[in-house]
């Protein structure tokens, strides 16, 4: 039997004992001693741990041990008669003690279920046999084999096979990618339909596997500022409330001489005096908050970052590779009805060119470009390409121009490369940095939930606006070079209102001191790089934007469950400590308010944990 | 130097904080964290005084529930 059905055995026991024994001495007097007896016999049975804890507390010198105060409380009942709510006390607590562990316990599992990532054994493949070994023993260079089902157990490199992969576990994202030969490949990924063989790239301790499972066993390090407001009011509360106890207990029977009356009143003061139910229900909806967010693929470091999070209302984005996709792609052809053959006429002149755009313009023709043109390249307008006595030109507009060739000026953001046959005008290709299609979703939900919305560049001011329009946000900083982005960050830290929190999201490329500086930083695809994993407050773990303000949505759930909790805790436990002097307060409305408190707080907790 | 231990049978969240609030005090500790919900400490302090520093902290853990026991990490 496991220590929790130990428990609930004990408690069903105490229960069926309690209430015969209430029942039988309704029916029957018995004389007071035999009754006594019976009581304590069954308060033994379900106090007698607690009881030993609380002797064992004072012998360490803990006398604000709960366990303690739990053991007086009900001493108290017993001397003053109040048998039956003695061991109701008692029982009400073990009720409430074992339904925290079960909640805590609940919860833990949760979290590690989601993190059951860590791979138990890789199948290494040397000399053509296959060998199952500890994930720590295998080496870089080395093959190992992982079939359909499994979880890929280290980052590596495909070297054979196909199969569909399930990144569910990392990135939140349920549709299936495929992956075949020369595809990086990273832990804890499943591989659904084929056999992979792959070449290790990492050792374990390097895996994504075991970054992540790093991060999140210690995000609990970092508390909030509501978790360190608990545990310093923790510190004075069950102080305060014994010695309002005590004094309550001895003061005005010296004036009415009603010693059993305040007496137990002041035991109720005693049955509220653990803040348990505050000190546990706000970590636990923490965890769960954090537990929800990695459930989308979102890596909250610590319960802080959540509150700020929360709290965030600026969001400052770099521009390229966060809200663009950060590479060149052929955004327009124009006319688009002379698409193909613009393209496919443009193809031969870029031809074998490692120029961005050139590659971007063979990637958006579908084909390599026509053999046995010779090319010159004319430096700084583009390209000439001649076979047979035919010309095509592609370039910029003087290249256009010097060629006598009239052209319209698009009305597109971008690169632009004019396309002409034989010294007529074909067309021309906009290429530019596509932005990524959640894009404008993501920035579009961060305004409804009222946030101010910033990029930043180091591209030019034309560039910047056209972008920042397309894309929505509320203000852009243009012409940034790297380093200037800190200190807009910093001048955007400074201008800002008191209590307002400045969020800064980037690629995590380069941009590690302004993650370190902003108040959230938030790294996006951070399983690939280290240093944004070290940097960043939060991280994305895939490439998509619109898990901001799922993100953000998710930390204000979780902060509304803790503000809950703590007005609602604190609101019930001193209103019983208000009423109790005026004679208002049985010592069962004093349970509930310990006991049934607590257990309606750790639920309510639970609730954070819900995506 | 920073250093991350796992707590056994650390049973309850209040007893964590006490815990916290009793190593903080130790002479040395730089900083320390005590998570219920992780079942972690991670501590602070200067290299040269861990050993001394770690038989502190295991007496404070013991002074407020000695079934807790300090693991390595």
């Amino acid at each position: 039997m496991s220590r929790n059905q130990r428990a609930l055995v004990r408690i069903l026991v105490t229960t069926v004992l309690l209430a015969v024994l209430v029942a039988v001495t309704h029916l029957i007097s018995l004389p007071w001693y035999w009754e006594a007896i019976a009581y304590l016999a069954v308060y033994l049975l379900i106090g007698f741990d607690i009881v030993g804890e609380a002797v064992g507390g004072i012998g360490r010198g803990q006398v604000f041990d709960e366990n303690f105060l739990m053991v007086l409380a009900t001493i108290g009942a017993f001397g003053t008669g109040e048998y039956p709510e003695a061991v109701a006390v008692m029982l009400l607590y073990q009720i409430g003690e074992l339904f925290q562990r079960y909640a805590v316990g609940k919860s833990r599992g949760s979290i590690s279920e989601l993190m059951n990532l860590r791979p138990d054994t890789a199948r290494l493949l040397a000399d053509g046999q296959e060998l199952e070994v500890l994930p720590e023993e295998v080496e870089v260079g080395q093959i190992i084999l992982v079939k359909p089902g499994e979880r890929v157990p280290l980052d590596g490199v495909v070297v054979r096979g196909e199969s569909a992969l399930d990144t569910a576990a990392l990135t939140g994202e349920s549709m299936p990618r495929p992956c075949g030969p020369g595809d990086e490949i990273l832990s804890g990924v499943i591989s659904t339909s084929g056999v992979l063989e792959i070449r290790v790239e990492k050792v374990f301790y390097d895996s994504t596997v075991s970054k992540i499972l790093d991060m999140v066993e210690n995000a609990s390090g970092k508390k909030a500022r509501a978790e360190k407001f608990i545990t310093r009011f923790a510190k004075y509360y069950t102080p305060i409330v014994v010695c309002l106890a005590v004094v309550l207990a001895v003061v005005p029977p010296l004036f009415d001489g009603q010693w059993v009356l305040w007496i137990q009143k002041a035991l109720n003061f005693l049955v509220v005096s653990c803040p348990c139910a505050l000190v546990i229900s706000v970590p636990l909806s923490f965890f769960g908050g954090i537990g929800a967010a990695s459930k989308k693929g979102i890596l909250v470091k610590g319960g802080s970052y959540l509150e700020q999070l929360a709290k965030a209302d600026i969001f400052v984005f770099d521009k390229t590779g966060t809200l663009t996709k950060g590479s060149f792609e052929v955004t327009q052809v124009l006319p688009e009805s002379g698409r193909e053959e613009i393209l496919r006429t443009a193809a031969i002149a870029e031809r074998g060119s490692l120029h961005p755009i050139a590659q971007s313009v063979l990637r958006a023709a579908g084909d390599p470009g026509e053999e046995g043109w010779s090319l010159t390249e004319e430096a700084g307008r583009g390209v000439r390409a001649e076979k047979a006595g035919h010309v095509i030109l592609a370039g910029n507009s003087r290249l256009m121009e010097e060629a006598g060739i009239s052209v319209p000026v698009p009305d597109a953001l971008g690169t632009v490369v004019y396309v002409a046959w034989d010294g007529a005008y074909l067309g021309c290709i906009v290429i530019a940095d596509a932005l990524k299609e959640d894009s404008i979703a993501a920035i579009e939900g961060l305004k409804a939930l009222g946030a101010a919305t910033v990029m930043l560049t180091g591209d030019n001011e034309a560039v910047a606006a056209a972008v920042a329009k397309q894309v929505g946000v509320t203000q852009y900083a243009a012409g940034l070079l790297p380093g200037d982005k800190v200190q807009k960050v910093e001048e955007l830290l400074q201008k800002k209102e008191k209590g307002s929190v400045l969020a800064f999201v980037g690629d995590g490329i380069n941009d590690a001191p302004v993650l370190m500086r902003a108040d959230v930083g938030v790294a996006m695809g951070g399983i690939g790089s280290d240093a944004a994993i070290e940097a960043a407050d939060v991280v994305l773990m895939h490439d998509r934007l619109s898990a901001l303000p799922v993100a953000k949505e998710i930390a204000s759930k979780t902060m509304k469950i803790v503000r809950q909790n703590i007005v609602f805790a604190l609101g019930i436990k001193l209103l019983v400590l208000a009423l109790t002097p005026f004679g208002l307060v049985s010592i069962w409305l004093a349970i509930f308010a310990d006991v049934g408190v607590a257990m309606l707080a750790i639920l309510n907790a639970m609730r954070a944990g819900r995506v | 130097m920073k250093k991350v231990y796992r707590l056994q049978d650390l049973d309850c969240a209040n007893c964590a904080a006490k815990m916290e609030r009793a190593i903080a005090k130790i002479d040395g500790v730089q900083s320390v964290t005590v998570s219920f919900m992780a079942q972690k400490l991670t501590l602070e302090c200067e290299e040269a005084r861990l050993a001394e520093i770690l038989e502190k902290v295991k007496a404070c853990i013991a002074k407020v529930e000695p079934d807790t026991k300090l693991l390595g990490a």
